[in-house]
């Protein structure tokens, strides 16, 4: 499952859900939102998303795990809009018989959502804002 | 042939505008819609961006068509 989000993701639902049959090990990482970046405090961030095609290069990369690890299932969900600290911007899970494939396409599919999928986040600080990336 | 154009994040910003619309010559690729970008918006030249046709990545050579959908992808930065 593939979604992006207006409302605050409900974690627990997430991450809990029904097993499937074989799936022994599941893991999840739950991305969130800092206080603060190099120093300076965050006030709030702001994601945005091109949506059909951050859904499917999100699609594309759980085709890629899947060819890379195995029997996988990896769900997706990203927050956008405007985040405060300590809210939850991005949840994956991914489920396989055995817990190597699930750590490997977890971790697979952050790191590459975080090159490739076009969504965007605008740090806001109490005296200016940055939109993430820009500087080299 | 007309196209219609995204801007996202940084770009949107710098341009005023999440989308517009180009006319090319048929035939047109993406250089010479991102061509006809610059010389319309002189911030795109300043930016760093890749290109999307129809939400897939494409390369300056990718050729358009009548009604096709051309994104400016500032570095990303989700997650």
């Amino acid at each position: 499952m593939i979604r992006l989000v207006s409302e605050p993701i409900d974690v627990a639902a997430l991450t809990a859900g029904t097993f499937i049959p074989d799936s022994g090990g599941v893991v999840s990482f739950v991305g969130a939102v800092r206080d603060s970046t190099r120093g300076r405090r965050v006030v709030r961030l702001e994601y945005e998303a091109y949506p059909q095609m951050a859904e499917s290069e999100i699609a594309a990369i759980v085709r890629l795990a899947k060819e890379r690890f195995g029997e996988v299932e990896i769900d997706v969900v990203h927050r956008i809009g405007t985040l405060l600290p300590g809210e939850v911007a991005v949840v994956i899970v991914a489920r396989a018989p055995h817990r190597g494939a699930a750590f490997d396409a977890c971790r697979f599919a952050i790191d590459t959502l975080k090159q490739t999928v076009p969504i965007w986040k605008k740090e806001v600080y109490e005296d200016g804002e940055v939109w993430i990336g820009d500087r080299p | 042939m007309r196209i219609q154009v995204r801007f996202f994040a940084s770009l949107r910003e710098a341009v005023g505008s999440s989308n517009g619309e180009l006319e090319l010559e048929s035939g047109a690729t993406v250089r010479e819609a991102l061509a006809a970008l610059r010389a319309a918006h002189p911030k795109v030249s300043d930016a760093r961006f890749a290109v999307a046709v129809n939400r897939g990545y494409a390369a300056e050579s990718t050729p358009l068509a009548e009604g096709d959908e051309i994104a400016l992808i500032p570095p990303v930065s989700g997650g």
